[in-house]
């Protein structure tokens, strides 16, 4: 340490860090490979002099010192190199004998992390573990009165339908004038959730498309996934793979100079338009990319310069009311496609999201609405946007399912719920649960960054460095050196895995429902919940 | 799992016929309801084909507030067949007053008036008859429709049928649809009999409706003032019948295709598959899961029976021309048309609706994968 007189009030010690690094200089051999490992330069190699006072017995010799020299692994205190706990350094390690341990008390970093009055950024999804989906039971079992149906043996079709759908009035009335039906895409009611291209290394999101390319054509499971909003690879645009896609179009429009200039070349209609008006991790905050993970690539595909910060507007800068936003968007989109691909915005849960609903049953185009909730996983914000801005899913879905359900209009606007789905592993349970509550299908991409990738994130504040393009894992990283960490053939494997797991736990909770030819959505009987006040707020079964 | 039983003959037939072919099934169902609807009516009704015939339980003052409503809407009785039974009800059997069947006589003032809004006043004398009997408890309102008795109570059929004397000549009907109730997840509840009617309409049903929340919350939003109820999860089946044939004016196989449509795969291949696969979209809310047998009679006396679509629960098909029957238990249709040729029976399938028709020639098998007839 320096001197007390250099004292500043940001220096720091490692009982102020969150992560400390616990080394073991017996085991420890010096190899290196932790320091070079370390996303954040935590730790590094330390020389230190150590002091032995040597007292000879008797009077003949004075005492005196002994000095040696050792070498070790220390870690630094200054904000910008605090350790985030990622433990990449002992995943490495040869000797197991260094391990990040979290700070049994509230770390000091957080008054000082925002260095050059900068307030703190990172990525992942806000720092509670835990969401009260985890907590809705399946109470349902049918059993003597009726048989339960066999999640191995019966026959299950589990799908969803993702478009404008006419009631069956209008139905029948306009194909008997052989008028306009909004296009339906039959699709799996499991969505991977929008990431950019951009925010995902290259190697990521070959992994995800592979994996979504062979859960289609391999497993006959329409499986779709999200771009967000970074455009699309110009191969994967002009490819038959394309169907399996949702183009993501956001405030800042990144990446659609090339998705209309190859519009002519393209052999296959993407699956739909997913128009973002928000995100929960980050409500009323658009997208953000960082220079540093703008490399040449992602600068092409995105048709900016290399090099320069991607802040995307929080709204839509070219429209001013919602009638605006959402019908002109919506229509604009529908007609670059000859309006035979679903349109669809995307809003963070908000206080404001019946209005917003209200707004789309009256317009004939909008083909569904994904209401993303605060415990949505981002690659970058603000990390006061992401842990306290926001409405919890669960009742902004409920509420949204309810009012529909009173207009009469429940299975004419799908609605896709996402935020915080299998934050706690629970993906199945969390998806089921939403279902039930009145979802028509979920989006997730922060579990598929963890069981697919193996992304270390965590709630207890774990890595979170997905913004600064060196992402420990290969996942969120822009750095070729680091991104082939990252192979995406197994990320492709993992997919699959990710996907057949679903599908089968999914049956597990539906078969002994009774259902099986239909997802259970709005099939509210179903499910309860031991709080009283949320059985009440969701109108589901208070149990105990 | 509750006992059904469906029969339409050229002759009429006491509503004994019936209730002994429930009788039979009896290690079936536990005896705690009792339901029967009958329509082409012959005895005392069978010159009264248009006028409408009320059917219900009644207290004292119920027929009272029954008269002074009635009155009000200037509708005279015709014809009428009153039970007050003088014994002591079966065990189990609340005790009531009366269980009327009255024809009545239309007002003048609907002269003039279509078929259309006939029926649909009629539906909404029905449905305010029945909310004065929630009220005070006076009336339990069952049907309200030319050519139409239905009767429900808590009991054992047989015990029931001895009770009110259901033996009676006044009492007969060449088309009956009788359930034998076993009694599962709700309290028991008269409205919670089967069948359920609606403008002319009538099913019953075995099994549990696991989807009935969503489909429920469907009919309920419809706006149609008829969709209402529910005390049984079955009753949604009478209803998306009714939205199917009288909304969407599709006809009995499209029914088949609404509640159990086929699986995407399946759509791909049928003849149809394109009309089918937006039909199923559009009416997804209304998909049934089973485990479900369906028995129904429509408006001109056409006699149904479709199965979930994993054909969890029996059903029978048997008789011989003039005489038909369905039965949830083969022992059921041995006991009432022993004389028949058995090998010509007919289990439905998961793709089946089985039909006999008004004139009661032939056991109709029509099939899932059939092309339809009027494409739309
Ligand atoms: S846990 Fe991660 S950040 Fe901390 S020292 Fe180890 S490698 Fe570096
Ligand atoms: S990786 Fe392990 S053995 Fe190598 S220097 Fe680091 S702590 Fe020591
Ligand atoms: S492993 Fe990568 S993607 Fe996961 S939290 Fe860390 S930086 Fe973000």
């Amino acid at each position: 340490m320096e001197p007390v007189g250099c004292l500043t009030p940001s220096t720091l010690s490692v009982k102020d860090l969150p992560w400390i690094i616990l080394w073991d200089k017996e085991k420890c051999t010096l190899c290196g490979r932790c320091t070079a490992v370390c996303p954040v330069r935590a730790i590094e190699l330390g020389v230190h002099r150590k002091r032995a006072i040597n007292v000879s017995i008797g009077l003949e010799e004075k005492p005196g010192n002994l000095f040696t020299v050792y070498h070790g692994i220390d870690q630094r205190t200054d904000p910008v190199h605090a350790c985030v706990g990622c433990g990449m350094c002992n995943l490495v390690c040869p000797n197991n004998c260094i391990i990040p341990a979290h700070n049994e008390e509230i770390d000091k970093l957080r008054f000082h992390n925002n260095v050059g009055g900068v307030p703190r950024r990172r990525g992942g999804r806000r720092n509670v573990p835990g969401v009260i989906l985890d907590q809705i039971k399946f109470i349902r079992i049918s059993m003597l009165t009726d048989p339960a149906l066999d999640a191995g043996r019966h026959e299950f079709e589990l799908r969803t339908l993702l478009g404008r759908i006419l009631p069956p009035e209008e139905m029948l009335r306009v194909t008997q004038e052989n008028g306009w039906t909004p296009p339906v895409r039959e699709i799996y009611p499991l969505i991977i959730g929008s990431m950019s291209f951009g925010a995902l290394s290259p190697n990521m999101w070959e992994g995800l498309q592979m994996g979504v390319a062979y859960l289609n054509e391999e497993l006959g499971m329409p499986v779709r996934m999200c771009t967000g909003e970074g455009g699309c690879p110009p191969r994967l645009l002009r490819s038959r793979f394309l169907k399996y896609v949702i183009l993501q179009i956001a405030s800042g429009y990144f990446g659609w100079d090339e998705i209309i200039h190859a519009l002519p070349e393209m052999k296959e209609d993407p699956c739909a338009i997913e128009i973002k008006y928000g995100q929960g991790a980050k409500p009323g905050d658009g997208g953000l990319l960082m220079w540093y993970k703008v490399n040449k690539l992602i600068a092409a595909i995105r048709g900016v310069p290399p090099g320069v910060s991607l802040p995307s507007p929080p709204t839509h800068q070219t429209k001013y009311s919602i009638e605006e936003s959402v019908a002109k968007m919506i229509q604009s989109m529908y007609m670059g496609w000859g309006f035979r691909v679903p349109v669809y915005p995307k809003i963070s849960g908000t206080s404001t999201a019946l209005a917003v609903l209200n707004n789309l049953t009256r317009n004939p185009y909008a083909g569904a609405l994904a209401i993303d909730g605060e415990d949505g996983g981002t690659g970058a914000a603000y990390n006061v946007s992401m842990n306290h801005m926001g409405h919890p899913i669960a009742s902004n879905l409920r509420d949204a399912y309810l009012n529909l359900v009173k207009l009469g209009k429940q299975n004419e606007i799908p609605l896709f719920a996402a935020g915080g789905v299998g934050k706690s592993g629970n993906l199945a349970a969390n998806a089921a649960a939403l279902i039930m509550l009145g979802a028509s299908g979920v989006q997730t991409g922060k579990y598929m960054m963890q069981a697919a990738a193996g992304c270390l994130g965590s709630e207890s504040d774990r890595c979170n460095i997905c913004n600064i393009g060196i992402c420990p894992k290969g996942i969120t990283s822009q750095d070729p050196r680091v991104d082939r960490r990252l192979d995406p053939e197994k990320v492709a494997e993992r997919v699959v895995e990710v996907f057949l797991t679903f599908d089968t736990e999914l049956k597990k909770i539906v078969a002994p429902l009774g259902r099986s030819t239909s997802l259970p959505i709005g099939m509210s009987d179903a499910i309860g919940i031991a709080e009283h006040h949320a059985a009440e707020r969701l109108s589901i079964r208070y149990v105990v | 799992m509750c006992r059904l039983f469906a029969i339409t003959s050229s002759d009429p037939l006491s509503p004994m016929v019936a209730l002994r072919a429930i009788d039979v099934m009896k290690e079936g169902h536990d005896g705690s309801g009792t339901g029967m609807f009958m329509t082409d009516l012959g005895g005392d009704f069978e010159k009264l084909k248009t006028e409408p015939i009320l059917s219900g339980t009644f207290t004292n003052e119920g027929v009272k507030s029954l008269d002074r409503f009635m009155t009000e809407c200037d509708f005279l009785v015709k014809h009428e067949l009153s039970i007050r039974p003088n014994k002591q009800p079966p065990p189990g059997t609340p005790k009531r007053d009366y269980y009327l069947i009255r024809a009545y006589e239309y007002p003048p003032a609907w002269r003039d008036l279509n078929a259309t809004e006939i029926q649909f006043r009629l539906m909404m004398m029905r449905l305010q008859l029945r909310r004065m009997g929630e009220e005070d408890g006076s009336m339990m309102i069952f049907s309200f429709w030319p050519d139409v008795i239905m009767i429900k109570e808590v009991g054992d059929p047989m015990a029931i049928a001895d009770y009110l004397g259901l033996d009676r000549k006044e009492l007969q009907a060449r088309a009956m649809l009788v359930q034998g109730r076993q009694n599962t997840n709700y309290a028991i509840n008269i409205y919670a009999c089967h069948p359920f009617f609606i403008q002319g309409l009538a099913t019953m049903t075995n099994g549990e409706n696991t989807a009935f929340v969503p489909i429920r919350e469907f009919l309920m939003s419809r706006g149609f003032p008829g969709y209402i109820g529910y005390q049984s999860d079955s009753e949604t089946f009478t209803h998306i019948l009714h939205y199917t044939v009288n909304h969407l004016a599709l006809g009995l196989p499209m029914y088949k295709h609404v509640i159990t449509p086929l699986m995407d795969g399946e759509l791909a291949m049928h003849p149809d598959g394109q009309w089918l696969r937006r039909l199923k979209q559009t009416c997804r809310p209304l998909i049934i899961d089973g485990p479900n047998c369906v028995m129904g009679c429509l408006p001109d006396k056409t006699l149904f029976m479709v199965q979930d679509s994993k054909k969890l629960r029996p059903g029978v098909a048997g008789g011989h021309p003039g005489m038909y029957a369905f039965s949830s238990e083969m022992c059921g249709l041995d006991a009432t048309i022993p004389a028949r040729d058995k090998s010509r029976d007919f289990q439905p399938m998961k793709y089946d609706t089985v039909t006999v028709g008004p004139e009661r020639r032939e056991v109709e098998i029509w099939n899932q994968w059939d092309a339809l007839h009027h494409p739309h």
